[in-house]
């Protein structure tokens, strides 16, 4: 039987462009936080997870780099890639390492230095995450293209408009104006998000997440290390994974990411919620908002509401503190910025410190069920990880 | 200005500071005018160029010369593979044959990229879609269209073949019939 793995520590740097710092500067932000948070020290870690897309940025071994600088070299390491979806692959993988009885104390560290390259190599690179023969060779395709072409679809089929697309950045940034670790943190009006330039028609450049650098870690222990550590672990109650097909225009639909919805269901069943009534046993959700679409499908790839209604939630409101359920009360990766590698750790981090009721007063949601769900998808669709995490001890298998 | 120049114009001035500081304290500095962040400009620059195997698949190429555009199908199932590929995805036993792909269709979504990667900046903004052919595959493409806004989902579109300028190449896109 696999064991319980509970958070014990984390650790979130500043999100922004960062050039005060290198590549393993500002990992080590997210590290110190993470093991002054679990009181442990450097030598009680086992193994060292990396979350790192990179490219744009000048180290090819990053844990490697990382590891030497914050004194963890000699520890078992690798580094994942699953793209924006890296930093919930570093989790699912140091959880199973645990879960498994290969290690007892683990450390997942998301980290991200976009901005080493201009913003126009960075565009390159992302818009080559997909498939780069077929799709982007002849026909240059960036990212918000590729989600472009689902809000295009998405608004002639359900009558969405681009103000709809645009009350999700009105609220990300509202949350991220209290949120000091944020890229972004200060609120824009609707008018300011509808009078942003195109950057891939429909998508605006305010329905857009930022180019960002940040650094996001959880220290991860097993049942029995856990109670030692501390007396409020989160619990990762499951994870759901899921993949979809690297060439967009094999999708069957284009308002809908087919990977969310596979790995959503995969993680209600693994925590035994009953999906149809998912928000009843959530207290927020942190969502992949990497566009404003992106977060209005998944309300729905998540089954907060019917298909084709996620824009509804949108316009009323309903996805604010004291609606249907909060979402992306980080601000998201819309403010708080997404650096691709650290993201799923950093909703992680967010979470956990909401779940434990420590984030700023006015962007923390009221805890009742005492569970909040993360969804992080990478590429387009082409990866995506859904983990609930929990105040309460899971179900064992 | 087009973006390419635009980009060649800011790295420009990026080298010229940094040849200044060298000149001045001795090493490549970059001063971020916003943050004051001391940064280091990079010497070695490194030149990325694939080399990108289509033998296998060559007979695409060849039939796009020919004013044919080919997708494969697998033998035993009736799959048809677009991108062409030549091995049967999940069954290792089957075969694929190469078959045409009707040029006729319906757009299902489309996009116009303003900010283009650095290697597009040289190109005005272009038209990406996606389009059902008449044998239910799904083909991705520039959308030639001197106005989007005329495109509809479910649009009647067809697939034809003309040379990317200015490189000179053979490549399939997308037109609207009306």
């Amino acid at each position: 039987m696999a064991r319980r793995v509970a958070i014990v520590g984390t650790g979130h740097s500043r999100f922004g462009v960062r050039y005060d710092v290198s590549i393993p500067e500002l990992a080590f932000e997210a590290i110190r936080e993470a093991v002054n948070e679990a009181g442990i020290g450097f030598d009680d870690i086992e193994l060292v997870v990396v979350g790192n897309a990179g490219g744009w940025s000048s180290e090819p071994l990053p844990a490697i780099v990382v590891n030497e600088y914050a004194g963890l070299s000699g520890k078992a390491t690798l580094r994942v890639e699953a793209a924006c979806s890296t930093g919930s692959a570093a989790i699912k993988t140091a959880r199973d390492a645990i879960a498994s009885g290969d290690a007892d104390i683990a450390l997942a560290i998301g980290v991200e230095k976009m901005n080493e390259s201009p913003t126009p190599t960075v565009v390159e690179f992302i818009g080559r995450a997909g498939n780069y023969f077929w799709e982007f060779e002849n026909f240059g395709l960036t990212f918000p293209g590729y989600y472009a072409l689902y809000a295009t679809s998405y608004m002639f089929q359900y009558g969405a408009r681009e103000e709809d697309f645009c009350s999700v950045a009105v609220k990300n940034h509202y949350y991220a104006s209290m949120n000091p670790k944020a890229h972004f943190p200060r609120k824009i009006s609707l008018e300011d998000c509808m009078r942003s330039r195109y950057v891939a028609w429909p998508i605006k450049l305010l329905d857009s997440s930022p180019i960002t650098d940040g650094a996001a870690a959880v220290i991860l222990a097993s049942e029995e290390i856990a109670y030692k550590i501390t007396d409020s672990p989160v619990w990762i109650e499951a994870i759901g994974a899921a993949s979809d097909t690297s060439n967009i225009s094999k999708r069957t639909t284009f308002t809908s990411l087919e990977a969310a919805r596979l790995a959503a269901q995969r993680a209600y069943k693994k925590s035994g919620l009953d999906s149809e009534s998912i928000v009843k046993n959530l207290d927020l959700a942190e969502v992949h908002d990497c566009f404003t679409i992106a977060e209005i499908m998944a309300y729905e790839d998540l089954g907060f509401v019917k298909r084709g209604e996620g824009y509804k939630l949108a316009r009323e409101g309903q996805t604010y503190i004291g609606g249907l359920i909060p979402v992306n009360l980080s601000g998201g990766l819309k403010a708080k910025g997404h650096p691709i590698g650290a993201t799923g750790v950093s909703m992680a981090v967010d979470i956990t410190r909401q779940l434990l009721g420590r984030v700023e007063k006015g962007r923390q949601a009221e805890i009742r069920h005492g569970r909040g769900l993360a969804h992080n998808i990478g590429g387009t669709g082409h990866y995506a990880y859904v983990t609930i995490y929990s105040l309460s001890k899971p179900r064992g298998d | 200005m087009s973006q390419r120049a635009e980009i060649e114009a800011w790295f420009k001035k990026m080298e010229e500071f940094a040849d200044e500081m060298k000149r001045s304290v001795g090493i490549p500095a970059i001063i971020d005018p916003r943050t004051g962040s001391t940064m280091w400009y990079d010497q070695r620059e490194l030149k990325i160029r694939y080399l990108l195997s289509i033998d296998r698949i060559k007979k695409f190429f060849e039939a796009l010369g020919e004013g044919k555009i080919l997708a494969t199908k697998c033998k035993k199932t009736g799959r048809i593979l677009f991108p062409p590929q030549v091995d049967c995805p999940g069954d290792p036993k089957d075969e694929v044959e190469w078959v045409e792909i009707p040029n006729e269709g319906e757009l299902i979504t489309w996009t116009i990229i303003n900010i283009k990667p650095y290697s597009f900046s040289h190109y005005e903004d272009y038209i990406v879609g996606i389009a059902r052919m008449r044998n239910n595959v799904n083909v991705l493409s520039w959308v030639r269209c001197r106005d989007p806004s005329k495109l509809k989902p479910g649009m009647k579109v067809k697939l034809v073949i003309v040379k990317r300028e200015p490189e000179g190449h053979l490549v399939y896109e997308l037109e609207p019939v009306e």
